[in-house]
């Protein structure tokens, strides 16, 4: 079985984004950059399905050159090959564009399953993998906190505000995982050696028959019209605990009416 | 300049709207004239309320599909009423259904999707979408122009009012005969729960990495118990997988708007503050004097969550609360 896994390169979510001044897209070539660390669970649920079915993953992300890093990464874990797809025009695609794209370069990698994060953590839009499951034709097991494949039946345990549902799909088919679904593992030294040498395509707009015109900032239909920063609260007392902080915050609630 | 048509997705809880349709509907109202589609089995029910929150119309699917089958159905359906009608906006509370099929019918039909939003707003002949990055430290206003627009608003974003509002005109929806199926949703499991919805508890006790071991959230339960709190969590501790993402307070999880937020062992990343900061008044433990979260708490203990937690709950104890 062949697994594709969609992985981003994320500035390090420990320290705080820059926006270009003049058209207020996020930065994305410079400083730290790491794997989404909600991708680490996808990763780890499609390398587990693959061990399961004697398969392989593929990693696949769109993004600057620079995102061949948390390929690499993908690959160190396990991925065997990877698809990136780096176009300077794309820089400012919106979510749908992203969508089409990815959906372009799955329909040659053509998995069985697609397995992606619910949403990232730097643009959190989260509309990504139902949009290339809408594109592709399949169907879409979203939030999944637990996965399984059988066969050609995939089935998860879906999140939902009170509990989960119990959803199933044929294959081909998009999953997207929540965090805490399983317990990614850390790249050996010998993956990391490994990982090197994987096969990595780079195929180009035109290879994946997508019009330029159509991408990037002059293909979205929106605009980002301002940035601005947000009102921060003030903060209050702070108080080191020397036994008398419980009495304190229990007279706090009293004084808020919560007791 | 005519009015707007606005087209809200609206959703059920039970036989009644979701809270968060009605606050997508009452931001509706301010934007142009509103109609409102409900693709579920129990869709009429729910009519009277969503006219009273401003739904001239009804768009009302009832097929069995939409609730056996997650988002295909109902995306195939919401496409043909759009292509249809052409609404000037598409507004959708974000749930975990709405996203799905948000994102299937701007694929199915080329619309842009806003994700996230906390406003819409008119600008020009256009509308314009407001929302947060960073951890909220900035604001963002998005412009919005092609075919059909769609805006998916965050929960709690705006505070829903009736406007007493007649009940609306009806017209029933089809499901599309080559509709997909999709994902068969087997079976509905509810978590058992106690007290108050995160959502909607008035006070939320949140834990982080600073409990150490998932079994002290025990502790958390009982204090939320003892102040008819929910409980809620980090990312990093959902991550770990010590509570399930349901519990999840931040960008990435839930917005909570409690009168009374603890955050315990949490050092507020921007991931985490994003979802609270919205509280009116915060309580912080934590024993990192430098902690973020010490910068936009009322009351802020630097101490181990270990030993004031237990020692809270004996103090709640001996001033005869009991939950």
């Amino acid at each position: 079985m062949k697994i594709a896994v969609l992985v981003k390169q994320i500035p390090d979510p420990s320290g705080v984004g820059t926006l270009d001044p003049h058209t207020h897209l996020l930065i994305r070539d410079q400083g730290e950059v790491v794997l989404d660390p909600g991708d680490s669970y996808g990763v780890e649920a499609a390398l587990q399905v693959a061990a399961a079915s004697e398969g392989q993953v593929v990693a696949i992300s769109m993004g600057p050159e620079k995102a061949v890093e948390v390929i690499r990464k993908a690959m160190a874990m396990g991925a065997s090959e990877g698809v990136l797809i780096s176009d300077e025009r794309l820089r400012g695609s919106d979510a749908l564009t992203t969508a089409r794209v990815l959906a372009a370069a799955l329909a040659t990698v053509q998995p069985d399953l697609l397995i992606a994060c619910t949403e990232s953590t730097d643009g959190y839009t989260g509309t990504v993998p139902a949009a290339i499951a809408e594109l592709l034709g399949w169907p879409s097991l979203t939030f999944a906190k637990q996965l399984e494949v059988t066969g050609n039946t995939v089935r998860i345990h879906r999140q939902t505000p009170n509990g989960h549902d119990v959803v199933e799909a044929e294959l081909p088919a998009v999953v997207t995982v929540t965090g805490g679904i399983n317990e990614p593992r850390y790249p050996t030294l010998k993956g990391i050696v490994a990982s090197r040498s994987r096969p990595l395509e780079q195929p180009t707009l035109e290879e994946l028959g997508i019009d330029p015109a159509t991408v990037g900032l002059g293909g979205a239909n929106q605009r980002i019209v301002s940035v601005e920063p947000a009102p921060q609260r003030e903060g209050g007392e702070v108080i080191e605990d020397q036994g008398e902080a419980a009495k304190r915050i229990a007279d706090y609630l009293a004084e808020l009416k919560v007791i | 300049m005519a009015a707007k048509q606005i087209l809200v997705y609206a959703e059920l809880v039970g036989s009644e709207a979701a809270p968060v349709s009605l606050e997508v509907l009452t931001k509706a109202r301010q934007l142009g004239d509103v109609e409102v589609v409900v693709l579920d089995p129990g869709a009429l029910e729910a009519a009277t309320m969503l006219g009273a929150y401003g739904a001239a119309t009804l768009h009302a699917g009832v097929d069995e599909a939409y609730r056996q089958f997650v988002a295909q159905p109902a995306a195939a359906a919401l496409a043909a009423l759009v292509e249809q009608h052409h609404p000037d906006l598409i507004l959708f509370g974000a749930t975990y259904d709405a996203r799905d099929i948000c994102a299937r019918l701007s694929a199915r039909l080329g619309l842009t999707v806003v994700a996230n939003a906390t406003d819409v707003e008119p600008r020009g002949d256009k509308f314009a979408a407001a929302s947060s990055i960073f951890g909220a430290t900035q604001d963002v206003l998005t412009e919005l122009s092609g075919p059909s627009p769609c805006v998916l608003l965050r929960p709690k974003s705006v505070t829903a009012e009736s406007a007493a509002g007649p009940p609306p005109k009806v017209v029933e929806v089809l499901l599309p005969p080559d509709a997909p199926r999709g994902a068969h949703r087997l079976e509905s499991v509810v978590a058992p729960a106690s007290g108050p919805k995160l959502e909607e508890a008035k006070v939320v006790v949140s834990g982080g990495r600073g409990l150490q071991d998932p079994s002290n959230f025990e502790l958390l339960d009982k204090l939320a118990g003892l102040v008819h709190g929910a409980v809620g969590a980090s990312r990093a501790v959902v991550d770990a997988g010590w509570v399930p993402y349901a519990r999840q307070v931040g960008q990435t999880g839930k917005t909570v708007k409690p009168d009374v937020y603890l955050a315990c062992g949490i050092s507020g990343a921007m991931q985490h503050t994003v979802g609270m900061k919205g509280a009116k008044h915060i309580i912080a433990i934590n024993k990192d004097r430098d902690a973020p979260i010490f910068k936009l708490c009322d009351l802020g203990v630097v101490g181990d969550v270990l030993k004031v937690i237990p020692a809270l709950i004996s103090e709640l104890e001996s001033r005869g609360v009991s939950g």
